[in-house]
């Protein structure tokens, strides 16, 4: 019986202090993680990540930006196999919901579900939190979207944020630089600028990744060739 | 007496039209148990959002049970969603509900009307196990089909004023329920427009 299995039991519990400590950690290993962010412009979203990786590695062999729906795509900050689950459990989830109703998922409805996810693996027994956070970028019917989901479930909605290890710099600058009349290309070009300012060593177009929705509603990862111009507009 | 087919054991028609800028669904209010009428005010459609009726011509006993598993799936969705369903939509939920039970169907082949969120007239049909039909002119169902699809092929003109469809609505469904030993006793007929819903009450031929 489940009941009498030893891991049946909440891993995560509170501290006297109303704190669930197992979550703050989670927090912690996300604030270790490599910097994420995105730019809500007019006319779409742009997220982007460091991919900062050993010499010997293949850059092209790990995706950090990827695609929940055709019009739909998520980063994170934190521990890459964690975010793979909820990746492909958030796929899922959207592939389910149009079978249902045929429409496609709108990008608030996937952060409430993934966001339940996450908060589900803080309530249930024998598993902790997921040590990510996600950064959702999408464009409905209902315009450019971007959502923050963090390990705890709770998930806010954004006109630019960042994630990770220099997510106080950067949101610094971001807040400088924001505008809400920015179209996609001055936001890709914001959000190149913000990574450099926490990039350590030169920043090419093989350890940085950024992925784009635009008004059509498509969500595409850049390829390192687009990626080198936009460097270069941005030199 | 003998019932070929389960659909037909309380027996009802349903039929929705497009006209300009409108729909139009109406279904006759009998109910009945085989050969013997129980009441006379049964209607088989029913307001699911501000401007979308679905009918559920069949068993009666399914009539009310999808009625109320829809109405249940739509509540939760406007909560969830913080938006209204459309018409489309709710076409293609109720095409999943019927399909769930494949192998153990829910007697009842549903007619779908209503306006999208752009007042777009939107109607459809499908059958007990969800297999749809989307038309731009005309969905009916129920025992008198066969009449109405005679009726409707025949009076049905596109762009039709809400007034004017109300006419050929009613037409259609009085002069084929009439030849209908199990549908009858009384029709109601809904208007849905940019501007709201008039519904009207029919006496046919006692």
């Amino acid at each position: 019986k489940m009941s009498e299995s030893p891991y049946s039991f909440s891993l995560t519990t509170f501290s006297p202090s109303g704190k669930l400590v197992q979550i703050e950690y989670a927090l912690q290993a996300v604030s270790q993680g490599t910097t994420s962010l995105g730019i809500k412009a007019k006319d779409g979203v742009v997220i982007a990540t460091e991919k900062k990786l050993p010499d010997l590695l293949k850059p092209s062999s790990i995706q950090k930006v990827n695609n929940l729906t055709d019009n739909i795509g998520v980063v994170y900050s934190g521990l890459n196999p964690d975010s793979r689950v909820l990746v492909t459990k958030g796929r899922k989830l959207a592939q389910q919901y149009y079978r249902t109703y045929k429409e496609n998922i709108p990008i608030s409805m996937i952060v409430k579900k993934i966001a339940n996810v996450m908060q589900e693996y803080t309530q249930s027994g024998g598993v902790r939190p997921f040590g990510v956070s996600l950064l959702i970028a999408g464009y409905d019917e209902s315009g450019p979207q971007l959502f923050q989901v963090d390990p705890s479930g709770s998930y806010f909605g954004w006109k630019a944020s960042a994630i990770g290890k220099n997510t106080l710099n950067a949101k610094t600058f971001l807040e400088k630089r924001y505008n809400e009349d920015m179209e996609l290309e001055d936001a890709i070009h914001t959000a190149i600028l913000t990574l450099k300012e926490g990039f350590e060593g030169q920043m090419t177009e093989n350890n940085i990744e950024i992925g784009v929705v635009n008004q059509q509603g498509e969500f595409r990862v850049l390829s390192t060739s687009e990626v080198k111009d936009y460097l270069g507009e941005v030199e | 007496l003998a019932y070929m087919s389960i659909l037909e054991y309380n027996g009802g028609a349903v039929l929705a039209m497009v006209g300009k800028n409108c729909v139009a669904i109406a279904s006759d209010t009998r109910f009945g148990i085989q050969h013997q009428t129980v009441s006379t005010d049964f209607s088989k459609v029913f307001r699911i959002t501000d401007k979308t009726f679905v009918g559920f011509p069949g068993l009666a006993s399914d009539t009310q049970t999808m009625l109320n598993k829809l109405k249940f799936r739509i509540k939760l969705y406007s909560l969830d969603e913080d938006r209204e369903m459309e018409p489309k939509i709710v076409s293609n939920l109720l095409q999943t509900l019927l399909y769930e039970k494949r192998f153990g169907p829910f007697f009842v082949e549903p007619v779908v009307a209503g306006l999208d969120k752009n007042n777009k007239p939107f109607i459809s049909a499908m059958d007990l196990i969800g297999a749809p039909l989307l038309a731009e002119d005309f969905v009916l169902s129920g025992t008198a089909s066969e009449a109405m699809y005679g009726m409707c092929e025949t009076l049905y003109r596109p762009d039709l004023e809400p007034e004017d469809l109300f006419e050929v609505v009613s037409q259609c469904l009085l002069s084929s329920v009439n030849r209908d030993a199990l549908s009858g006793w009384g029709a109601v007929v809904h208007v849905i427009t940019a501007d709201g819903i008039t519904s009207r009450v029919l006496k046919g031929r006692q």
